[in-house]
C-alpha cells in the first residue's frame, strides 16, 4: 500500500479510536462505579444502557453555549480545545502494534512529557479566564497539583529510558521482549501511575473539579460543548495514560497467541478499569495532604528509583 | 499505602456481590399489609356504605384533604353525599383511618397514582369507594351500634338488650 495512504489511514484510525474509546467510557465509566458501588448504572436507554452515551452527546450539544459577560473571551474559548489538542496529539506517538504507529518519533517520550505540561495550561487559563472565585481557586490548584507531579513523573521515567537505552517509544516495546519493564521497574511504575491519575486530575487527585468542594473547580462556568470538551479531555487523558502505561511497562503489543492490537486493547482496557476502580475507592485527600504528599513521598522514591536503577545497570555492565 | 491496597481489593470483591436496586416497572417492593397508601372508602358485609358522614376523619387529618357533606336516606341511615380527598395534599399519615369509627377509610398498601393534571388527583367518592370489606372483613358498625334505623330497632344489636322503660321500675 501506498506510505501516505498507509499513514493516513492509521491517523483516522487512531483518532477515530480515541475519541469512541472516550465516548464509550462515559458509558463504562458509570456502569463500573455502579457495578463496585452495588447498584446497575444505566441500563434502560439501549441495550445495557449503551445509548446513554448518544444521550449524552445530544444533551451536551444542546445545551446554550453560553459564554459569561465578565469572562476573558479569546482564552475562555480557547482553554477547552487546549485539552483535547494536546492530549490527541500525544497520541500520535503511541504504538499500537508493529508498524501501527502515527509518528515513529525518536523521542516519542519527551513529545508525550511535552504535551502533557502544555496540558496543565489549559486548565489555569480555563481558571483565569472564567473570572469567578472558585474557578479561580480550582485553576490555582490544579496548576500547583499538575506542575508538581509533572516533575516525578518525568523523573519515574527515567529509569525505563535507561533499561531500554531509547526514547523511542517503539524501541522501549520491543525491549521488553525478554521480561516487562513492570517487574525490574515496579517503583517507577507505581510512581508513574500515581502520577498519571494527577495529571489528569482524576480522583483522588481531582481537587479542582471537585463536584461536591469548590462548586466545579475551574470549570464551574463552563456549559455545553465547551464542558463537553473538558469532560472528553479528562476520558482522553484516562486513555492516554493507560495506553502509554502499557506500552511503558506492560510490554505493549507484546504477547503469544493473540494478535498484537488485540493484546494492547486488552491491557489498556484493564488499566482503564483500573482507573475507575480508583475513583470508586480512594476519598479526596486535602490539598496540602495532596501536595505534601508529592513532593515529600514521591519526588524522593522516584529520585531512588533512578538512582538504584542506574547503580545496578553500571555494575552489570 | 497497605490500606489503600486493601482498599481497593475489597471494593473490587464488590463486583461478585448482588445489587441492592429493585428495578422497580418489572420487580415491585415488597409493601406489608398495613402500609399506609391509596384511601378507600369501603362497604359493609351486607354491601352497604359503612361511612356515617360524622366528620371525624376530616377533623383529624393534619393538612384538611378531606370534605364530606352529610345527609340521611329514607330509613334513617346517615351517608355522605359527597366525598372528596385532595390526594395532592393527602400525607398518608394513617388519622383518618384511626378516627373512623366505623372501619369506613382505609389505607390499602398501593402507591401507584400518578396523574398529570393536579386536578386529577381529587377523588370523589365514586372513585374511592371499593365493594369489599377492606382490611376488617365482617365488621357491622350497625350491627354493634345501639342507633335505630330503618330495619334495625333500638335493642336489637348484638349483645343489646332492649330498651327498659324506666317507668316501669318504680316501687
Amino acid at each position: 500500500m501506498n506510505e501516505v495512504t498507509q499513514s493516513l489511514l492509521i491517523i483516522i484510525g487512531v483518532l477515530f479510536a480515541a475519541m469512541t474509546v472516550s465516548a464509550g467510557l462515559i458509558w463504562l465509566e458509570r456502569r463500573l462505579l455502579a457495578l463496585w458501588q452495588d447498584r446497575y448504572g444505566p441500563n434502560r436507554v439501549g441495550p445495557f444502557g449503551l445509548l446513554q452515551v448518544l444521550a449524552d452527546m445530544i444533551k451536551i450539544f444542546a445545551k446554550e453555549d453560553w459564554i459569561p459577560p465578565f469572562a476573558d473571551k479569546p482564552v475562555f474559548i480557547i482553554a477547552p480545545a487546549i485539552v483535547v489538542v494536546t492530549s490527541l496529539l500525544s497520541y500520535a506517538v503511541i504504538p499500537f502494534a508493529p508498524g501501527v504507529v502515527v509518528v515513529d518519533l525518536n523521542v516519542g517520550l519527551l513529545f508525550f512529557l511535552a504535551m502533557s505540561s502544555m496540558g496543565a495550561y489549559s486548565v489555569v487559563l480555563a481558571g483565569w479566564a472564567s473570572d469567578n472565585k472558585y474557578s479561580l481557586l480550582g485553576g490555582l490548584r490544579a496548576s500547583a497539583q499538575m506542575l508538581s507531579y509533572e516533575v516525578f513523573m518525568g523523573l519515574s521515567l527515567m529509569g525505563v529510558v535507561m533499561l531500554a537505552g531509547s526514547f523511542n517509544l517503539r524501541e522501549i516495546v520491543e525491549a521488553q521482549r525478554g521480561m516487562w519493564f513492570c517487574v525490574p521497574q515496579f517503583l517507577g511504575m507505581a510512581i508513574f501511575l500515581v502520577a498519571g491519575v494527577a495529571e489528569t486530575h482524576r480522583l483522588p487527585f481531582d481537587l479542582p473539579e471537585a463536584e461536591s468542594e469548590l462548586v466545579a473547580g475551574y470549570h464551574s462556568e463552563y456549559s455545553g460543548m465547551k464542558f463537553g470538551m473538558f469532560f472528553v479531555g479528562e476520558y482522553l487523558g484516562v486513555t492516554l495514560i493507560s495506553a502509554l502505561t502499557v506500552a511503558l511497562f506492560f510490554g505493549g503489543w507484546l504477547g503469544p497467541w493473540l494478535p498484537p492490537l488485540v493484546w494492547f486493547s486488552l491491557k489498556t482496557f484493564v488499566l482503564i478499569c483500573g482507573f475507575i476502580l480508583l475513583r470508586a475507592t480512594l476519598p479526596r485527600p486535602r490539598f496540602d495532604q495532596l501536595m505534601a504528599f508529592g513532593w515529600k513521598v514521591m519526588l524522593p522514591l522516584a529520585l531512588l528509583n533512578i538512582v538504584v536503577t542506574g547503580g545496578i545497570l553500571l555494575a552489570t555492565k | 499505602m497497605i490500606s489503600i491496597l486493601r482498599s481497593l481489593w475489597q471494593v473490587l470483591l464488590h463486583t461478585f456481590q448482588p445489587r441492592a436496586t429493585v428495578q422497580y416497572p418489572d420487580e415491585k417492593p415488597y409493601l406489608p399489609p398495613r402500609w399506609r397508601g391509596r384511601i378507600v372508602l369501603t362497604r359493609d358485609p351486607d354491601g352497604g356504605e359503612r361511612c356515617v358522614a360524622c366528620y371525624l376523619c376530616s377533623v383529624a387529618c393534619p393538612v384538611d384533604c378531606i370534605a364530606l357533606q352529610a345527609t340521611e336516606d329514607e330509613s334513617g341511615r346517615r351517608y355522605p353525599e359527597f366525598f372528596r380527598i385532595n390526594f395532592s395534599r393527602c400525607i398518608f399519615c394513617g388519622f383518618c383511618e384511626e378516627a373512623c369509627p366505623t372501619y369506613a377509610i382505609q389505607l390499602t398498601p398501593d402507591f401507584e397514582m400518578s396523574e398529570y393534571r393536579r386536578q386529577n388527583l381529587v377523588y370523589e367518592k365514586e372513585d374511592l369507594m371499593i365493594n369489599g370489606p377492606g382490611k376488617y372483613p365482617g365488621y357491622n358498625f350497625y350491627q354493634v351500634a345501639g342507633l335505630a334505623i330503618g330495619g334495625k330497632d333500638k335493642g336489637e344489636a348484638n349483645n343489646e338488650e332492649p330498651p327498659v322503660d324506666v317507668r316501669s321500675l318504680m316501687p
